[in-house]
């Protein structure tokens, strides 16, 4: 793997940012309204609950998660939209450029582009709603990692069905984070859910987050054996998504979709 | 002459018994030329003749169903990071991003070709196709025929080794595409690379090609000079002979037979 192809799209994604305020501002503009709402609802509820449960780190600290795991796979997606939207595949797959260099450019923009986010949404909660990270103690490193690798997984989910199924595909992406977090347990545990739920529910790697972190909040249980799991399913449906973008990109070159996708556009 | 490779004696493309079926329809039925050192090939045919998968499977984004390519010595389908490296295009329905300018999308595409001393041969093709004062300017508000030539400039950043040009000249005026051939041949003169070129446009094809291989159906049917094949078949002009391929490809080659 070359670094500088890597760092190529990197560039890329970088001179596009630069360029256009229409693609700065989404990257913390409905995280930092997510943060501010969900900030006086909690405010809200610990006015209500009159001090017996902190709604701050329970809620707003879960609302903080799943943003920055939705923005990781966003920042996988978009950055992959970019070549879409501009008809550039067939320039860059007839470069020297591999599969894997192309999912690494993908992956650091996304770092870059969550990183901002997460620096907005923390600022926000920390300063304005007086949310402690210190609450979660160290579990909080493995909660963001399990989030990263999974909203990785994502946004390449994502891309493979967009260059499966073309364009109109890209509709598919953006409900993907809605459509997984009743299974998530962002804001309740595992426990209120069906049977049948909850087994699904374990196959999906941020209820294992959510879970920790309502474990550290409500009874101090700093448990690593689940969020080994979680780190672990994490991480395999990282590989198999990752398998999964090279056997579509091997079925787009055997057909001709990825020449097509720049060609049928223009004609 | 590209920074990572030695040149290698035999043909910088060789193509051999290529096919792409596509269920029981070919596209490519069995091609095999190749191009030397310093030429211009021309691939003509008529629409559908299966040049542009000729050309993408040449290019690494159209996997075929038979055959073999190697590009300066390296088979595409085992050596592919080596072989793309050598090699370089421009085509009309490939323009660059729109939203990025002239000098971004060359420093990033020159990364992707791992370009040595990559500021200076921005500079260069800059200059060589008159970009200079386009810079900073996005690609996409620039005329179709400075977009060509900024996908020129990108086919030649790396100074490939085969240079793969689909209607190069298709969008520009007969001053600029006058020059642009001049540019082309004297890139394939001056280095050690060779070129493919496709044109539906004769005359430029007679000026600028070496050789030309007539597709038809998927087929090579004809190859020979374009300035002496025309009178070989009992044609006036290349177009003529073209016309009488696209019209009527089994009567030329029953002639060829002959």
């Amino acid at each position: 793997m070359s670094f500088r192809r890597v760092a190529a799209l990197l560039l890329r994604q970088f001179y596009l940012l630069r360029g256009s305020p229409a693609r700065v501002v989404p990257l913390f503009a409905w995280v930092a309204i997510d943060i501010v709402l969900w900030g006086f609802i909690t405010r809200y509820l610990n006015s209500v609950s009159q001090a017996r449960f902190n709604f701050v780190p329970a809620m707003l600290g879960a609302v903080l998660l799943w943003d920055f795991m939705a923005r990781v796979m966003q920042g996988i997606t978009t950055a992959f939209l970019e070549d879409v939207w501009s008809r550039n595949f067939l320039n860059l797959f007839a470069s020297p450029l591999s599969v894997s260099e192309y999912l690494g450019g993908l992956v650091l923009s996304s770092i870059a582009s969550s990183l901002i986010g997460l620096a907005v949404m923390v600022g926000l909660a920390t300063l304005v709603f007086g949310l402690s990270f210190l609450v979660y103690g160290a579990l909080l490193a493995a909660f963001l990692l399990v989030l990263f690798l999974f909203g990785i997984s994502l946004g390449i989910f994502g891309s493979a069905l967009v260059l499966r199924f073309g364009p109109a595909a890209e509709w598919f992406i953006w409900p993907i984070p809605a459509f997984i977090s009743p299974l998530a347990c962002v804001f309740y545990p595992l426990s209120v859910l069906p049977h049948w739920m909850q087994w699904l529910a374990r196959l999906i790697p941020p209820s294992y987050v959510f879970e920790g972190m309502r474990g550290v909040l409500e009874h101090h249980a700093h448990s690593l054996g689940p969020l080994a799991l979680g780190s672990a399913l994490a991480l395999l449906y990282l590989i198999l998504m990752a398998r999964a973008f090279t056997g579509v990109y091997r079925h787009a070159v055997r057909t001709g979709l990825i020449a097509r996708y720049s060609a049928e556009t223009v004609s | 002459m590209p920074h990572d490779a030695t040149p290698s004696p035999g043909p910088i493309l060789s193509v051999s018994q290529l096919r792409k079926h596509y269920g029981k329809t070919a596209a490519v039925d069995g091609v095999s030329f190749s191009v030397a050192t310093h030429e211009i090939l021309g691939l003509l045919g008529p629409n559908g003749a299966g040049k542009t998968t000729t050309i993408n499977m040449i290019l690494g984004v159209l996997e075929p169903t038979s055959g073999m390519i190697a590009i300066d010595g390296c088979d595409l389908a085992r050596r592919r990071r080596q072989a793309l490296s050598r090699t370089n295009f421009a085509a009309v329905y490939a323009p660059l991003p729109g939203n990025l300018t002239v000098a971004q999308n060359l420093r990033v595409f020159g990364m992707l070709y791992a370009i040595p001393a990559l500021g200076e041969r921005i500079e260069a093709v800059l200059a060589e196709f008159d970009l200079l004062r386009f810079r900073n300017t996005k690609c996409g508000v620039l005329s179709s025929g400075e977009q060509t030539r900024v996908a020129l400039a990108k086919a030649l950043l790396n100074q490939p080794r085969l240079l793969l040009l689909d209607e190069p000249t298709a969008s520009l005026d007969p001053s600029i595409a006058r020059e642009i051939r001049a540019a082309i041949r004297e890139f394939a003169a001056r280095g050690h690379a060779g070129v493919l070129w496709t044109s539906h446009n004769m005359i430029e094809v007679s000026e600028v090609c070496h050789r030309v291989l007539f597709l038809s159906h998927g087929r090579i049917l004809l190859e020979g000079d374009p300035r002496a094949l025309p009178g070989e078949h009992r044609r006036q002009s290349l177009e003529d002979l073209f016309v009488a391929v696209a019209r009527e490809p089994l009567t030329i080659r029953s002639a060829e037979a002959d």
